[in-house]
């Protein structure tokens, strides 16, 4: 039981590494191709290890099945408006850095 | 234990804090919706660890609302940007004819 306390801390701290990850993408990166990639993959793994280490430690199976449907929405919303950003702005002629 | 989560927490509102420089910056409006798009997935870390720290369940059902809420945003966002862009498209070229 503790093994599993430890572990789910674990996770949380490896999450929380992986938000200030994107954070930086987010801030360093030349443009908004480079920064969508860099901050929703970092971003949602992140998220996705917090929801893990939070489930290892909670109560009920109820409570750690919800944690980890928070995420996989969490990941269909990323997906969405991520994919949606990029095609509007090609729409838009913001050209890819570089090219 | 729940130390270490609440100075999770304390670390995720800084983070969002930063991502704030990249509204202020732009250039784009995508970019700001970016930034948006940080906060939102934070914000629902933060309800998550909250709830352990401070012992509510019921901020686990928030986060789940706050994840819906945030892909109608980015929807919103998507959808107003292209209809002005068709608007000043006829704008520019006349009526599709």
């Amino acid at each position: 039981m503790a093994l599993l306390h430890n572990l789910g801390t674990l996770l949380v701290l490896a999450g929380i590494g992986f938000f200030f990850a994107g954070t930086v993408g987010l801030l360093r990166f030349p443009d908004v191709y480079t920064r969508l990639h860099a901050l929703s993959k970092a971003d949602n793994l992140g998220l996705g290890l917090v929801c893990a280490g939070l489930a290892l430690q909670a109560e009920s199976l109820a409570l750690g099945l919800k944690f980890v449907l928070i995420w996989v929405l969490v990941l269909l919303a990323g997906a969405t408006a991520t994919s949606l950003i990029a095609r509007t702005a090609l729409a838009r002629g913001v050209r890819p850095w570089g090219v | 234990m729940s130390g270490i989560y609440a100075g999770a927490v304390v670390f995720l509102l800084v983070n969002i804090v930063v991502g704030l420089l990249r509204v202020l910056r732009g250039p784009t409006a995508a970019d700001r919706m970016l930034a948006a798009d940080l906060f939102a997935t934070a914000a629902v870390a933060i309800m998550l660890l909250l709830s352990v720290v401070a012992a509510e369940p019921a901020l686990v059902d928030v986060a789940l609302v706050f994840a819906l809420v945030s892909v109608l945003a980015a929807v919103t966002f998507v959808s107003r940007l292209w209809s002005e862009q068709e608007r000043e498209k006829e704008r520019d070229d006349g009526p599709a004819a």
